[in-house]
């Protein structure tokens, strides 16, 4: 039978006894049939909803184990045998108590089990989100299949409106598309050829052809859903208090009850019913559900909500080590910046300067390379054939472009030819503006400068400024120089730069920083991996590569720095609610304890088992509200500008 | 003279519930037999878990079959935080569980309220 059933069952045949217990003082109303009545409804509420607790109580007290269920066991069936010993020798009985509690114990339940099933609804969310079926390229036609159908290198199309099935790069067509389930991006993204597209986000304007390149466990959904799961079942270091509590608790209150008999009857020489029934609420208000309810469901409902953000905390330990953190390391590249260098500035003739730069460039891979050729392209302009080509190690390239020699490359490279006054003295300008410059010549002759510079994204700065309000130091790691690096730290404002960090010691600086206190690091690349790994926190930009998102203790699937701000500030709202869930659980128990048992008797403070089994439900049930609430909590930064 | 009964019948009791649940008792420990490349091994879900310390072999693909036929909602799911399983096991039915046997190393299992604890033993 069910335990909604049980309930029921258990209410409705204890409402005459509650109905006699208030309206006996008031009116004197008695229950007809007396003492008889009250035994066969308790005996009917035993049988039916009381029996199942007996029975899972003797299981584990066969196993050496103790529960709740034992608690609540002992407390209903001390209450219902004694009442018959007591009614066959003419004393007081107390039916009412062993049936209302079991209908209190039950109500707790019922909630609960509602409770449960809502807080741990996210990954179930998560997992419809998938597509269904996709229309594949197979043999030259456009066919229907299920997703399970759908491999690697396989052409899906996506039509207006449907869902992208798989993960993969679009090959044809454009369109926007509304990627909010998967990043919590609410802008729908322009997309293009060429462009990655993620399974279970939603195509807008446009039909788009793109080919599979992660399916089944490899897609980001599924990723996503099985870093959630796993958060959500985890462990929070704090949870080994209760663990260890839960182990011995119910035994102990079992020889508190023992100990609050033998003082009521031994001592203060009360009546055994009088002295029983205390036994019987201590045992009864000592229910620890609440307890062991506290961590899991605050960490539940904590991790779904943020996974809906695009924020995926992997795990309850992440969680409480992020309420240390006293400084944010970002990586430079990638992070605080888009990763990918733009000329900013042309000097000298821009049409020759760009061309020559081009022409030269468009064999290389050097990223600097990759931002001159973006912008010979922006400008339609023609990049011609070159000879000749030479790289010089660690200063640039020649070549001969048109039968004359020209360089693009750095300081040195341009150190033996003819730089005009009015270009160096742009040089310096634009080091100070963080911008990385690069000379063009034409025999020995510098004829133009390009400014090229890697901006930060937009948020960069109000991230900051929103971590600075939370009282947080903010630091750079960079393998750039010491001028760029400042002065991209000046404009998203960064307290400190630590520039020319070699990549394998990142990890090392890191380390050196957590002497003041808990890291958080923040990054993206390969080389990033050791520092996340190192950190306290690792926090790895979802863009970022495999490695580093495994490396992570949280990652942001947005590319959004004001994430780090809410992903902290979610992470302490959780880890909260946790302390005041487990605040709650332990008043109750530890507070209900010795008023159940009659301490306070003298000033008329008691608590009868009735009373105890109202607060046991209600403690239960005030703990797995208090988590579900989580979802509603507000996060808000709290940078003043944004 | 009742009152001296009761004082020693209590303490008594006190003496049996600390030698009961404190003491050292044996757990109940299974190992799997390796068939067609499967190990498997019942596990049965009443009043805690029999056998409460499972042993697996590395490498091999392995499946928990749960029973629940206790009542008590306490029990009503099983949790392995570190494979991140979440189970429901719907009473009278068996569920069964597949385990990830690749990394050897000693894990826990837990009830849906942690009250109940089980091991899990790779090697």
């Amino acid at each position: 039978m069910s335990i909604t059933s049980r309930f029921w069952v258990s209410l409705i045949f204890s409402l005459p006894m509650v109905l006699e217990m208030v309206f006996h003082p008031l009116f004197g109303w008695m229950l007809p049939g007396g003492q008889w009545t009250m035994l066969i409804l308790t005996s009917i509420v035993m049988l039916i909803s009381a029996v199942p607790f007996w029975q899972s109580a003797w299981a584990s007290f066969t196993k050496h184990h103790a529960n709740m269920d034992t608690l609540v066991a002992i407390g209903t069936a001390t209450a219902y045998f004694y009442s018959m010993y007591a009614m066959a020798t003419g004393r007081e009985v107390f039916f009412e108590s062993a049936a209302v509690v079991t209908t209190f114990v039950l109500l707790g339940q019922v909630f609960e089990e509602r409770m449960r099933n809502n807080a741990s609804n996210a990954v179930a969310k998560l997992v419809d989100l998938q597509a269904k079926d996709a229309e594949v390229m197979r043999d030259n036609q456009w066919v229907r299949l299920p997703l399970s159908e759908v491999v690697v290198g396989d052409q899906l199309r996506a039509r207006p409106g449907e869902k992208i099935a798989v993960d993969g790069v679009i090959v044809d067509g454009q369109s926007t598309i509304d990627e909010s389930m998967v990043t919590g991006e609410s802008m729908p993204v322009e997309k293009k050829v060429g462009d990655s597209v993620i399974g279970a986000t939603i195509n807008g304007t446009g039909t788009v052809t793109y080919t599979a390149k992660k399916v089944g466990d490899d897609t980001m959904l599924a990723q996503i859903v099985d870093m959630v799961k796993k958060a959500q079942n985890s462990h929070a270091p704090i949870q080994k208090l209760t663990d260890k509590v839960s182990d011995i608790f119910v035994p102990v209150v079992l020889i508190i009850a023992i100990l609050t008999f033998m003082v009521w009857y031994v001592i203060v020489g009360a009546s055994v019913a009088n002295s029983l029934i205390f036994a019987v609420s201590v045992v009864v208000i000592a229910c620890p559900c609440a307890l062991g309810l506290a961590t899991p469901t605050a960490l539940m409902v904590g991790t779904g909500r943020s996974a809906k953000m695009g924020i995926l905390i992997k795990n309850g330990e992440v969680l409480e080590a992020v309420n240390d953190v006293k400084t944010v390391v970002f990586d430079k590249t990638g992070t605080i910046t888009n990763g990918k260098p733009i000329v900013t500035d042309v000097i000298g003739d821009r049409a020759t300067v760009l061309a020559t730069a081009a022409a030269l460039e468009a064999t290389s891979e050097h990223p600097l390379a990759t931002a001159v050729l973006a912008q010979a392209k922006a400008d339609d302009l023609k990049v011609s054939e070159v000879s000749d080509f030479k790289a010089v190690e660690g200063k640039g390239v020649t070549a001969l472009v048109g039968g004359k020699r020209a360089f693009v490359g750095n300081d040195k490279l341009a150190a033996d030819s003819v730089l005009p006054d009015e270009l160096q003295a742009q040089v310096a300008d634009l080091q100070d503006q963080a911008k990385t410059v690069v000379y063009v010549g034409v025999e020995n002759q510098v004829i133009g400068l390009i400014a090229i510079q890697d901006a930060p994204k937009p948020s960069s700065k109000s991230a900051i400024a929103a971590l600075h309000a939370r009282g947080l130091k903010t630091v750079m790691l960079t393998g750039d120089n010491v001028r760029v690096a400042q002065a991209i730290a000046k404009q998203v404002g960064i307290d400190e730069v630590i520039a020319d960090v070699l990549p394998g010691d990142k990890a090392d600086h890191v380390q050196a920083l957590q002497k003041d206190g808990a890291v958080a690091f923040v990054g993206d690349g390969i080389n990033d991996a050791p520092a996340l790994t190192v950190a306290d926190v690792g926090i790895a930009m979802g863009s970022g590569t495999d490695i580093a998102i495994e490396s992570g203790g949280i990652v942001l699937v947005k590319n959004d720095l004001m994430d780090v701000d809410r992903a902290l500030a979610l992470s302490k709202k959780t880890f909260n609610r946790i302390k005041l869930n487990l605040f709650w659980a332990f008043v109750y128990n530890v507070l209900g304890i010795p008023v159940a048992a009659g301490l306070f008797y003298a000033i008329g403070l008691t608590l009868s088992p009735e009373f105890a089994g109202l607060a046991m439900a209600l403690s239960s049930l005030s703990v797995v509200t208090s988590s579900v609430l989580l979802n509603r909590v507000k996060i808000e930064s709290k940078a003043v500008t944004a | 003279m009742s009152q001296i009964i009761v004082l020693i019948v209590g303490i008594a009791l006190i003496g049996f519930i600390i030698w009961w649940f404190f003491g050292k008792h044996a757990v109940a420990t299974e190992s799997a037999k390796v068939e067609n490349q499967q190990q498997t091994v019942d596990v049965l879900v009443k009043g805690g878990y029999s056998p409460e310390r499972v042993v697996l072999k590395a490498g091999v693909p392995a499946v928990l079959n749960f029973t629940r036929t206790d009542p008590s909602s306490c029990l009503d799911r099983v949790v392995f935080s570190d494979f991140g399983i979440n189970q429901e096991l719907p009473k009278g039915e068996t569920q069964a569980i597949k385990i990830d046997t690749s990394k050897p190393g000693t894990y826990t299992w837990a009830c849906g309220m942690d009250m109940f604890h089980g091991q899990l033993v790779i090697e």
